[in-house]
């Protein structure tokens, strides 16, 4: 799998050059990286400076790399091999056995210090690890052993994030998320089941680019996609505002499109870019086709609080686009009716002697000359 | 006519009284630089249900027909041809340049972004025709100009006098200018507060079911301009009675009478327009409902009907004390027409209340202060006040 040739082979592929741009263009947006970043991302990858990468598939389901392959976007999975090179990925790879184990070691020698390790699935760390088995080593060996040599850790999905379905309750397992696993260590999570993988390429991308990181939360997920919760950008947010909720599946309300909270949408406290990134790129996400959030991306949620029980608003933003239902009303202030009724009386006495005033005044003319 | 010019009155400016009413007016300009910082909410009792207050309803609505003296003037002298009402036009252009740029004033510090209300005269590409407010802001603007142009001449001829020859022969042109294009100025002067004074009374018959059945009425245009032409009789009175008192000037006795019967038709008229309109809508259910709002309209009619029947009676017109009182009422029964129209009769609905806060009132306050301390500035550095005016001989 590390073969030396490194470019992408776009005609091979059917993908024209406009399309590849176009791709690049979507990866750059995607993080919110300038516009200039897309000719840079294809510039680097053309040179055959594609970022190594090593995927470790741990306790998981595939789901994430699903997720990154069967996107809508023509033959963008064949792109996504194509701007990264995936150096190991047990599910992708041809090798297998002891080959496979062979190419994972080539490739820590080669890239120490700089390749790309993407973790897919929670760490078994109960009874030491014996639950998930790899080459003869734990799946926890392992994994510190690779994170030692990489350059940047990132763990994808909600399993590698937090734990996800394999930590819930009981837990036999003892799984975790990798950043339990390897504490003091900078890893970056792109939660969700599945993420979105726009979110990753983006992230990776931008390392492999600028050599940076985006701007991480404090659980180490990038801003530009788990800064806001769904229920702030929802597109059903002026049905809840307006106090429409759908009471049952299949009512008028959920026929109209009114707001899923009351049957236990998570969107209020769940991190994720779901409402503007969109989901699997079609828009095909739990809220767009009418089933509320179950807040795949939230250690405390998914798997944990049930389906339709609804969360409280802890972000009630923004408040001034509420309708202002106890507004000042106005009414009348004691220092104000007695300012009004002291000018009024200055007024009326003011006229009343000015028209005692004028009765004195002889009306031939004969009142005082200047 | 012409033995009577008008000249100034001289004397002395700063008085007791005069430091008064700049105190008042410095301490209106305190309060509007805080509505400026502050805000409208902080300043003001206004609120989402009452958009508008006492800035509005006395400023500009009550106050420009207050200050229409010069307009129901020039509508007697030049458009009935009653030259010998002359000596009474300057001080009622005065009074009505004054009263409307203190409207204008007052509009400018009660919307809600101030600091934009330029772009209403200049952006003439956004214009919405079919707006009567937008009727009634561009002819309020352009009436001040019209009035301070018409009130030109008294300057003129005050600087045209001037030690410095240059100034003078200047002034002197401008002058003689002036003098060609006056009549067209004139006409404008009439024009324009036709339209904006019926265009206020279209403004509350916007305002559609808010407004109680007693003053919300079709010929509301025609009640607001009637009655601004007889707030104008009025105030024209009222200020001459107080000139006479206040610069012990000769009561301007019989003109004024004269004067009074050209207001007794037009409250008439008045009178008639309201009661015919009550009637024909159907309306005396509410007009004898014992509510605050038929309590309202009978203070209004009442204040009229004294001075309307008392007009009539031979010994009342010949008394400058009784012309002045008749004058009082009037004008008080136009101002509560109007503020009952802008704001007692005006429901939002759902408890909103309004009543000027303090800081509302003392701005308002200072306004008239500064409107008066103006005037006798005026009056006592230039000539606007006839000489020696004797109205039997006019």
């Amino acid at each position: 799998m590390a073969n030396v040739d490194r470019s992408p082979n776009l005609p091979a592929n059917g993908v024209s050059r406009r399309t590849f741009l176009e791709i690049c263009s979507i990866a750059a947006a995607a993080v919110g990286l300038p516009a200039s970043a897309a000719a840079k991302i294809a510039t680097l990858v053309q040179a055959g400076r594609k970022p190594s990468v090593v995927w470790l598939s741990l306790a998981e389901c595939t789901g994430c790399t699903e997720s990154l392959l069967r996107t809508s976007m023509p033959a963008l999975d064949e792109l996504i091999l194509d701007l990264i090179s995936l150096d190991y990925h047990e599910a992708l790879m041809a090798p297998s056995g002891e080959l496979a184990h062979s190419s994972l070691r080539q490739t820590m020698e080669q890239n120490a210090g700089s390749f790309i390790l993407v973790v897919e699935g929670a760490v078994q760390t109960a009874d030491g690890g014996i639950y998930c088995k790899i080459g003869g080593e734990t799946a926890l060996e392992l994994l510190r052993e690779v994170a030692d040599a990489a350059g940047v850790i990132v763990a994808i999905g909600s399993c590698a994030s937090w734990g996800g379905i394999p930590s819930a309750d009981p837990n036999p397992t003892g799984a975790q998320g990798v950043p339990h696993v390897l504490p003091g260590k900078t890893v970056v999570t792109i939660p969700g089941c599945p993420p979105n993988p726009y979110n990753f390429l983006g992230t990776v991308l931008q390392y492999a680019t600028f050599g940076t990181l985006p701007t991480l939360d404090g659980l180490g997920r990038p801003k530009f996609a788990f800064a806001r919760t769904i229920h702030e950008h929802c597109p059903r947010r002026a049905h809840f505002d307006a106090g429409r909720f759908v009471r049952r599946f299949g009512d008028e309300g959920h026929q109209n499109g009114w707001c899923l909270y009351e049957l236990g949408c998570k969107g209020p406290q769940t991190y994720a870019n779901c409402p503007t990134r969109k989901f699997g790129e079609i828009g095909a996400w739990p809220i767009g086709i009418g089933h509320p959030c179950f807040g795949c991306t939230e250690q405390g949620l998914a798997f944990r609080v049930p389906l339709f029980e609804t969360v409280e608003i802890q972000r009630p933003t923004p408040p001034d686009t509420y309708p202002s239902i106890a507004s000042d009303q106005g009414g009348v202030s004691p220092a104000a009716t007695a300012v009004a009724g002291a000018v009024a009386g200055a007024a009326a006495t003011a006229a009343y002697l000015a028209s005692r005033k004028l009765g004195d005044l002889n009306d031939d003319g004969a009142g005082g000359e200047e | 006519m012409n033995s009577h010019l008008p000249r100034a009155l001289g004397g002395k400016i700063v008085t007791r009284p005069y430091k008064l009413l700049v105190g008042l007016f410095a301490l209106a300009m305190l309060l509007i630089a805080w509505r400026m910082v502050a805000g409208l909410g902080a300043t003001t009792a206004m609120n989402d249900g009452y958009p508008f207050g006492l800035w509005i309803a006395f400023d500009v609505v009550t106050g420009t027909a207050l200050a229409c003296g010069g307009y129901a003037m020039a509508i007697l002298i030049y458009v009935f041809n009653k030259g010998k009402y002359h000596p009474l036009i300057r001080p009622a252009i005065l009074t009505s340049a004054l009263g409307y740029s203190i409207a204008g004033f007052s509009v400018a510090i009660d919307v809600g972004r101030p600091w934009l209300i330029w772009r209403v005269p200049v952006y003439g590409w956004r214009w919405n025709f079919n707006s009567a407010l937008l009727e009634v802001a561009l002819c309020i603007m352009a009436y001040v100009v019209v009035l301070w142009i018409e009130l030109a001449p008294a300057f003129l001829e005050k600087w045209r006098n001037a030690p410095k020859p240059r100034l003078a022969s200047i002034v002197g042109k401008t002058a003689d200018r002036l003098d060609r294009l006056l009549p067209w100025i004139v006409a404008l002067g009439v024009l324009l507060p036709t339209m904006h004074q019926s265009s206020l009374g279209t403004m509350m018959l916007l305002a559609g079911d808010k407004l109680h059945p007693l003053w919300n009425t079709p010929l509301l245009p025609l009640e607001f301009l009637v009655g601004c032409i007889l707030m104008g009789y009025g105030a024209v009175t009222i200020e001459s009675c107080l000139g006479s008192l206040l610069f012990k000037r000769r009561p301007e006795t019989a003109m004024l009478a004269k004067l009074s019967f050209a207001a007794a038709v037009t409250l008439w008229l008045f009178v008639l327009i309201r009661l015919t309109d009550l009637i024909v809508r159907d309306q005396t259910e509410a007009m004898f409902a014992g509510d605050l709002y038929s309590t309202m309209l009978w203070l209004e009619l009442c204040l009229l009907l004294i001075p309307g029947i008392a007009y009539f009676w031979p010994g009342v017109r010949t008394k400058i004390r009784h012309l002045f009182s008749g004058a009082v009422l009037v004008v008080l029964a136009g101002a509560i027409y109007r503020f009952d129209t802008y704001l007692v009769g005006y429901n939002p609905g759902n408890n909103w209340s309004y009543f000027p806060a303090v800081p509302e009132q003392l701005v308002t306050l200072g306004l008239v202060a500064f409107e008066v301390a103006a005037y006798v500035l005026i009056v006592k550095r230039f000539p606007i006040l006839a000489g020696h005016s004797r109205a039997e001989t006019a």
